[in-house]
């Protein structure tokens, strides 16, 4: 193993010669976007981009967040999975068996419920994209995979406008997944199909700030 | 010293025929050529449309191109700092020179689990080393989860895209290889892809839920914090890379970026190139083990295979900046009309032509240089700039100086034309003589020369030349700038 490890990196130094300096890295494009994050138009720009991939994009406030919830999963929900440190507030109102996450339940269990919610770590506006980080209120990367409807709560400043921005504030050695939209494939003609592995429903729940002028 | 090619009899990296002779195989099957028509004009619309929104494409590709040939300078440091932040993470990592190997170190780890079927994330590394039949030799059952690759390896049919392995088949043909080959499946399948995706959903999610081992290959591999990325679309990734135990990843040396601020210019170019989205539906992102949530035992593979005969090629070394996002193969007027199985390796298309050559050795895939008109849309399109057609005719070169003294017909035209050219009167009586080919033509066209000119007549036709050149209506009506 040692062996094959030498020969390779000789073979590159060899193939490489010597005296050649790496060249410079020119960043001319755009690495902060024009809007401070949780802007009015990145907050619509991201109901925009959501849409287009057909998921669902619901607007509510903090008091109104647990409603909210509860009408996303509808009826035909029996098994909700949480993360452990999820706000229990949000899911006050959901009317569904109820099932916390831990790392003893199996692939087979979380399989056998029928959506999850969680927070996320972070939105990009353009492309339409919820980055989760396996935080507490995010669970491990099974818990939003297996159940077929996955919604996301979104705070209105997590919402950033690129990707650059984005990338800026994530901790790269913390697991993480980025989701735009539902599971989908081109395969069968390069026509994009949504629903194959992962959820076919995904729903992102955009939690406004409460306008101080206005009662609730 | 020159590091080894990849070698000979093992992988997916060349199967021995010739491009022209595969090509015209491809030509006769109008049924192929009218599925990779339409496939690829979707594709190329989508990604039209999705680039023009981004007002600073073109500084994002200088950047990639740049980030990828600032890694390759520093390959040694980084793959050091990348095997480091693996394996202070809890990974273990493994160097593989060749595809033997890498396969070898995989099925070793396979078997050392117990473990008697592994599911896969569509990986193009893992092709080209052929790890499916190794481990199959081996009594291991490799399961292909990504749909393309599952219609692939159900059909028992080869891959002819990087992207979108089965672009050669259409719908009703999908429907026919999933009646036949899946078991348990709905007889009245009906050939709507959403109908045929969930079909693909029932058969494979027990054997998600089961599996104790995976393997995947990497898009990008960051030095600077040991973290691996997959981009995909399906969720098939996601269950590979979190549900299993195990977790084997094969990667390709030259798929090192230095830093984590680099995904910022390559998840946006990747997505938008490879299926036209602005991004595309799941990337997954870790950094050895994380407790409690995914696999417990990560090991990822360093593969070489040729890569490092590429990079001492000073010219060539540019296409191991390859992203893999098959924009190229979309946009190609050659790729269109014969599909991907032609080039006759796991890597078709214009990038194809130009990778392949350069990891076997020019002289097991001596046709490929050639199977392109150098119309230079695979460079417009390329997300990291890769000048595939100045590389194109870098390898044809190396392929006439590989073809030793007896030079072939085409080289003693080129050799006698550039003799003519250096010489006006040289050339000027060249015309002369070539005015000598009217007598042959019918119509303005030329049909068939005499040998040995005929190896170029019989498969294209020739403009007659002209009655008068360029040079004598100049020199006819320009008397006073006559030089």
């Amino acid at each position: 193993m040692r062996a094959a490890r030498e020969e390779v990196l000789g073979r590159i130094r060899s193939a490489l010669g010597s005296g050649s300096v790496p060249p410079e890295i020119p960043r001319a494009y755009r690495r902060r976007g024009v809007h401070e994050p949780g802007a009015p138009t990145l907050l619509d720009l991201l109901e925009e981009r959501t849409l287009d991939y057909r998921a669902g994009f619901v607007r509510a406030t903090p008091a109104s967040l647990p409603d909210a919830v509860a009408a996303v999963l509808g009826e035909g929900v029996a098994r909700v999975v949480i993360p452990p440190e999820l706000d229990r507030g949000w899911v006050s109102k959901v009317d569904a068996e109820l099932v916390v996450d831990d790392p003893s339940l199996t692939p087979a269990t979380l399989d056998t419920t029928d959506a999850v919610v969680t927070a996320c770590a972070l939105a990009i506006a353009e492309t339409g994209t919820l980055v989760l980080d396996g935080s507490a209120d995010q669970g491990r990367r099974a818990v939003t995979l297996l159940p077929d409807l996955h919604v996301c709560v979104v705070g209105a400043g997590q919402v950033v406008g690129t990707v650059p921005e984005a990338v800026a504030r994530l901790d790269p050695r913390r697991a993480m997944t980025f989701i735009s939209g539902p599971s989908a494939t081109s395969d069968i003609e390069l026509n994009r199909v949504e629903g194959v592995h992962g959820p076919r429903r995904v729903v992102v729940i955009l939690v406004l700030p409460v306008d101080p002028d206005q009662p609730e | 010293m020159t590091p080894p090619t990849a070698p000979a009899g093992v992988g997916g990296l060349s199967n021995g025929m010739s491009f022209p002779d595969a090509a015209r195989l491809a030509l006769g099957d109008t049924q192929l050529r009218r599925n990779l028509r339409a496939a690829t004009g979707t594709i190329r619309a989508k990604r039209a449309s999705v680039v023009a929104e981004v007002e600073d494409w073109e500084e994002l590709r200088e950047a990639g191109r740049q980030i990828k040939a600032s890694a390759m300078n520093r390959l040694p440091e980084l793959l050091e700092q990348l095997e480091r932040e693996v394996a202070s993470r809890g990974g273990v990592v493994h160097w593989a020179r060749d595809a033997t190997e890498a396969s070898g170190i995989v099925t070793e780890l396979v078997t050392a689990t117990g473990a008697r079927s592994v599911v896969k994330v569509k990986s193009m590394a893992t092709q080209e080393i052929g790890l499916n039949e190794a481990l199959e030799a081996a009594g291991i059952a490799p399961y292909e989860t990504d749909l393309a690759e599952l219609i692939v390896q159900l059909g028992h049919d080869f891959p002819s895209h990087i992207l979108v392995p089965a672009i050669h088949r259409n719908r009703s043909e999908i429907r026919d290889i999933f009646l036949r080959e899946m078991p348990g499946v709905d007889p009245h399948l009906t050939d709507e892809p959403h109908v045929l995706a969930e079909a693909a959903r029932l058969h494979l999610r027990r054997r998600f839920l089961e599996a104790t081992v995976a393997i995947s290959g990497a898009n990008f591999g960051v030095a600077e914090t040991g973290t691996l990325v997959v981009v995909e679309s399906e969720g098939n990734g996601r269950m590979c890379l979190t549900l299993p135990e195990t977790l084997i990843t094969v990667m390709g040396i030259e798929k090192v970026v230095p830093t984590w601020g680099d995904m910022e210019v390559f998840l946006q170019l990747l997505p938008r190139s490879s299926t036209g989205e602005r991004m595309n539906p799941y990337t997954s992102m870790w950094t050895g083990v994380t407790a409690g949530d995914g696999p417990q035992a990560f090991h990822l593979v360093l593969l070489d295979n040729g890569r490092t005969a590429t990079l001492a090629d000073e010219v060539g070394r540019e296409v191991l900046h390859c992203i893999r996002c098959s924009a190229c193969l979309n946009v190609c007027p050659v790729y269109e009309r014969t599909g991907g199985h032609a080039y006759g390796s796991v890597y078709p298309g214009p990038i194809g032509a130009v990778l392949t050559p350069q990891l076997t050795g020019i002289e097991r895939s001596p046709s490929l240089p050639f199977a392109s008109t150098l119309c230079g849309a695979c460079y417009e399109v390329c997300p990291v700039k890769i000048d595939i057609p100045r590389v194109l005719v870098h390898l044809r070169a190396r392929h006439v100086e590989a073809s030793g003294p007896v030079p072939s017909p085409e080289a003693v035209v080129m050799g006698a034309t550039a003799w003519a050219m250096r010489e006006p009167r040289r050339w000027g009586l060249l015309q002369r003589i070539t005015r000598l080919g009217r007598l042959l033509s019918r119509g303005g066209w030329i049909r068939r020369l005499p040998p040995p000119l005929s190896a170029w007549t019989s498969s294209r036709d020739l403009t007659a030349p002209p009655r008068h050149t360029f040079r004598e209506w100049w020199a006819e009506n320009h008397p006073q700038d006559d030089r």
